[in-house]
């Protein structure tokens, strides 16, 4: 309960969202699918609905279907039907859609999401296949036309069950939502595009004197941005009070209603078209065979359902040892993700891994427009970059440094400079890329050689006595000296000293002169 | 007195395509053949809605230089055919006789077409029908009835009446039809023909325009048996465009039909009389003719079995809400917005919906499609609609149940020969009655032929019709073709040369 105008307000948020699954071809003919393509240059005789035309369904639409299914924890049916929904509408050329009704591919799911510290558990009440309408363009004056190229493409529907309370809570329902079919690989889900879309259905409790009152359901129709869908929900809270203390109307079976979203404005509108009792006439499509998922495909398809982002996102904190707030950008780009599981794999200090990937490498992923996963560079080098900097061989500095050089070696290769090559055995292309090479060029290899660094130190020493003198005999200025002593030292090595190594040598040698001074 | 066989100037497809295949006829020959006797005959029984000569010729040619070039002869060679306009065609119109489709050219060719021209077949033009296959007697095309052969006053059946009439009138020896609740069978009994509606999936719907799609079959129209099972064998098998055709392996239907494979057939055979068939609406004729067939096969050495179908009652009901209800979501596509006719003027989108259908539509499919958006509707569903398809199974079990104790069964196609123009017009339940011993198989999904087997005493044909169990055709023309040979009711052809 929130309040609101000092009333206690529940607000009761259901989803329904349409996802266009990444399939090759369209749902029900081979035109391919496509986005900006000159309008209808990718139809035929099926997705025009010419007369005698007839679908044959895209077995490729089914599994990315049943994949997300899966991963809503939905129960998948044996035996599912495809039905026609029958309504006029110029985008729609056969005047009816080939949907699922009574008999969907999947349901009864649930799914969790952290939210506000807690877990949110919304149960998805189905998730259905069907094919998506064309679009009518209204740019010609005194007339409309009709572009089919996205008529007939594979849609996933989720139907959610209305257990969302907030605006906040109903976009991070849908950010994990997208994230999700983005990493089954089931659907681009480019918002821009249109291939994912919401329509929430939002009304109220609102608690008033004892009572409870139910506003009407408004349904706000196809938002095609979270900030949209957030700015709905957030719109309607508050429209509905308001009218709720205007009118005293509450929720009634038929006056359920549908808005649409006005972007400029940032405000739901009513729709001209009334909520009609919409009877969509569904019957079963006697052109399509009632479909049978076999149980042993269903289940081979769980087996190989990877890591979803929620559940990495945990592991990643607790793995990798990664702030909250950093996570999802490891987890985002499933890609990614698995790269850094697999660098990881080389063994080393994970948690310097996981810094890699949220400094250096995500600033060159992001100059160059890609995911980390696209620069290039082999989960092996990866590993080996990051335990260089753990074992002290190189310092952070170098280590950007290496980076760097990494990646335009890479740049220069992929220009031209090399051949691409997918063997497990080094090529002489890939030993270019290995960062210990690299700072073996560079210079930055920290030195571990004891006599070395002795050397070094007692050169330090016997060049700054005053400094030398303050150590032994001041205990006050002891720390100050020492640093001072160490500075010098790296100076002398060209910064290839390993700090801890010159540090313990001084140390070692104040000890000394302070032993023979007594 | 009947005059015998006039087909001398009409040779059989069978003999046609051996005549080509061997080259002793030229393609080009046989189609200017039938193109000039189109021409001559047709003006009087309009069996055609279009003519492609332009279209056909070059086609045989083709056929022709293939042979000469050394390409093995298909089954079909040279063989002229016509196509009922309901079935797509990249050549011609595709109008399925309806003002809604007037010069609607169809950019692609259904299956059936491809398979046809594949196999040497040479197709001439489109016939006319009920408009979208809806009726029986040929008055609902929007551009003119076709009129049988046999008396020009008489219809020929319908909804496939102009494929029936070319083929009785000898314009061609092959057509194609479809059949949606006896619309081959009916047509072939009023002309006196043999017409075959396959097993539902036997042959591909891809390019057939919809009426009711669960119960749509293409079918051959056909002076013989033989005939028939050629065709028929060129159309078959299943289709990657047709979900609902079937894997299942197709025979050289010609083949089974040899001397060789009858012999001793018959003496084996059990012959169902479904009593329902032989009720209170079955004309005294039609009864005789159709017992008397019986009595050929009797005396062949078959034996008749009584059998019952206790739901027949039901079937017209039962077929009328089904099929209905397709047809009114199959043809919701046709509003004016992306093809074929739209509303001079429409004040808005709506209008545009109504107005163009309601000009381009006639009478009995608006019949329908109100019937069917009404037995679809929201409360209604289930009283009419899933009730239904609840009465189909029924069916289909009688049929089911029957042929435990049958190969075949036999019957009338019709309880009278062919009427009179405007005589059932006024009541289409009358006319829906024309269809009630056709209609059942439809529901059931199986196969039947009707094949002449006599005349009335106006000179009109009778059909005797053959059901077969799903994928039984060899059955079903093995036992028309044990008939045919006995009798000579499919040689005599209508007194069309003047
Ligand atoms: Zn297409």
């Amino acid at each position: 309960m929130i309040n609101i105008n000092g009333l206690a307000v529940e607000p009761i948020i259901g989803l329904e969202i349409h996802v266009q699954l990444a399939t090759r071809t369209k749902m029900w003919c081979g035109c391919k699918r496509a986005f900006g393509a000159e309008p209808n240059s990718r139809v035929c005789p099926v997705c025009l609905g010419l007369p005698g035309a007839l679908p044959v369904m895209n077995r490729r639409a089914v599994e990315l279907a049943v994949r997300t299914a899966l991963a809503l924890n939905c129960r998948t049916a044996g035996f599912t039907t495809w039905d026609r929904k029958s309504y006029y509408y110029p985008d729609l050329p056969k005047n009816y859609q080939i949907s699922q009704y009574d008999r969907p591919l999947s349901y009864g799911g649930v799914f969790e999401f952290p939210f506000a510290n807690r877990i949110s558990r919304v149960r998805i009440i189905r998730a259905h296949l069907e094919e998506d309408a064309g679009k009518n363009v209204h740019d010609f004056p005194g007339c409309s036309a009709v572009d089919l190229n996205r008529a007939g493409t594979p849609l996933l529907e989720i139907v959610s069950e209305p257990e969302l309370h907030s605006a906040d809570q109903t976009r991070e329902f849908a950010v994990q939502l997208h994230r999700l079919v983005r990493y089954l690989g089931v659907s681009e889900a480019n918002m821009q595009e249109g291939q994912m879309r919401f329509e929430p259905n939002i009304n109220l409790r609102i608690l008033k004197d004892g009572e409870i009152y139910t506003t009407p359901i408004v349904e706000v129709k196809n938002l095609n941005s979270f900030r949209a869908l957030h700015g709905a929900v957030a719109c309607e809270i508050t429209r509905q009070v308001e009218g709720w203390q205007e009118t005293g109307v509450v929720a009634t079976t038929g006056n359920k209603s549908n808005r649409g979203w006005d972007d400029e404005r940032e405000a739901t509108v009513a729709q001209r078209e009334k909520e009609e009792a919409h009877d969509y006439r569904y019957f079963p499509d006697p052109d399509l065979v009632p479909l049978e998922l076999d149980e042993a495909w269903v289940a081979e398809l769980k087996e190989h359902m990877p890591e979803l982002p929620i559940p990495r996102t945990e592991r990643f904190i607790s793995e990798y040892k990664v702030p909250a707030s950093d996570a999802p950008a490891l987890v985002d780009d499933r890609a990614t993700a698995d790269l850094l599981d697999q660098a990881a794999e080389f063994g080393g200090d994970k948690s310097t891994l996981a810094k890699h990937f949220l400094s250096f490498w995500a600033r060159h992923a992001n100059e160059r427009g890609t995911p980390i996963a696209d620069l290039g560079i082999s989960s092996k080098h990866l590993a080996e970059l990051a335990r260089l900097q753990c074992e002290g061989t190189i310092n952070a500095t170098a280590t950007a440094q290496v980076a760097d050089q990494m990646i335009a070696r890479v740049a220069h290769r992929f220009s031209g400079g090399g051949h691409e090559s997918s063997s497990e055995s080094e090529h002489p292309a890939e030993a270019k890329l290995s960062p210990r090479a690299i700072a073996e060029q560079l210079g930055v290899l920290q030195s571990r050689d004891e006599d070395q660094i002795a050397t070094w130190v007692e050169q330090a020493l016997a060049s700054n006595q005053k400094a030398v003198q303050d150590a032994i005999s001041n205990q006050k200025k002891l720390k100050a000296a020492r640093g001072f002593l160490t500075g010098q030292v790296m100076t002398i090595s060209g910064g290839q000293a390993d700090p801890k190594m010159v540090g313990a040598l001084i140390e070692e040698k104040l000890a000394e002169i302070g032993q023979s001074k007594v | 007195m009947l005059e015998r066989d006039v087909m001398g100037k009409m040779e059989t497809a069978t003999t046609i395509a051996a005549h080509v295949a061997a080259g002793r006829r030229k393609a080009v020959a046989v189609c200017h053949e039938a193109l000039g006797r189109i021409e001559d005959r047709d003006p009087r029984f309009r069996a055609f809605l279009e003519v492609t000569p332009d279209y056909a010729r070059p086609r045989a040619a083709r056929v022709d230089a293939d042979l000469a070039a050394g390409k093995p002869a298909g089954p079909l060679a040279g063989v002229p055919l016509a196509i009922k306009d309901n079935i797509c065609t990249t050549f011609g119109h595709t109008t399925c006789g309806s003002k809604i489709l007037k010069g609607y050219v169809s950019p692609y060719n259904a299956t059936v077409i491809d398979r046809i021209e594949a196999a040497g077949g040479v197709l001439v033009g489109k016939t006319n029908l009920d408009e979208f296959a809806m009726g029986s007697s040929n008055e609902n095309s929007a551009y003119f009835p076709t009129r049988n052969p046999w008396n020009t006053d008489c219809v020929p059946g319908g909804s496939s009446g102009g494929s029936a009439a070319a083929v009785a009138a000898g314009l061609v020896p092959l057509a194609l039809g479809s059949d949606t609740g006896g619309s081959i069978r009916l047509p072939a009994a009023f002309c006196g023909v043999v017409g075959m509606k396959p097993t539902y999936g036997r042959v591909s719907r891809y390019g057939l325009v919809a009426y009711g799609s669960s119960l749509d079959q293409i079918g051959t129209l056909a002076a013989n048996v033989e005939d028939a099972a050629l065709l028929l064998t060129v159309i078959s098998g299943q289709d990657p465009r047709d979900s609902t055709s079937v894997d299942h392996p197709v025979p050289h239907y010609c083949e089974e039909l040899r001397d060789a494979k009858l012999a001793g057939l018959a003496s084996g055979l059990r012959i169902g009389v479904p009593a329902e068939y032989f009720g209170a609406g079955l004309e005294s004729e039609t009864r005789a003719a159709v017992e008397a067939a019986l009595d050929v096969y009797r005396r062949l050495g078959a034996r008749t079995v009584e059998v019952t179908l206790p739901h027949t009652p039901y079937a017209i009901a039962t077929y009328y809400l089904v099929a209905v209800s397709e047809c009114s979501s199959n043809l919701a596509r046709y509003d004016g917005v992306h093809y074929g006719h739209r509303t001079a003027h429409p004040r808005n989108i709506i209008d545009l919906y109504s107005s163009s259908r309601n000009e381009g539509f006639g009478a009995e499919v608006k019949r329908r499609i109100m019937l069917g958006t009404f037995a679809l509707s929201a409360g209604y569903h289930d009283a009419y609609y899933n009730k239904a398809l609840k009465v189909r199974r029924l069916i289909k079990d009688d049929f089911d149940r029957a042929f435990e104790q049958c190969d075949v069964l036999a019957g009338p196609t019709s309880p009278t020969p062919a009427f009179r123009f405007g005589e059932k017009l006024d009541n289409p339940l009358a006319m829906y009655l024309a269809d009630i011993y056709t209609i059942a198989l439809n529901l059931a999904g199986m196969p039947g032929i009707s094949i002449p087997c006599g005349f009335s005493e106006t000179g009109l044909p009778i059909g005797l019709q053959l059901m077969a169990p799903v994928f039984g055709e060899t059955v079903l023309l093995q036992a028309a073709r044990l008939y045919e040979r006995e009798t000579e009711w499919y040689l005599r052809r209508p007194p069309v040369t003047s």
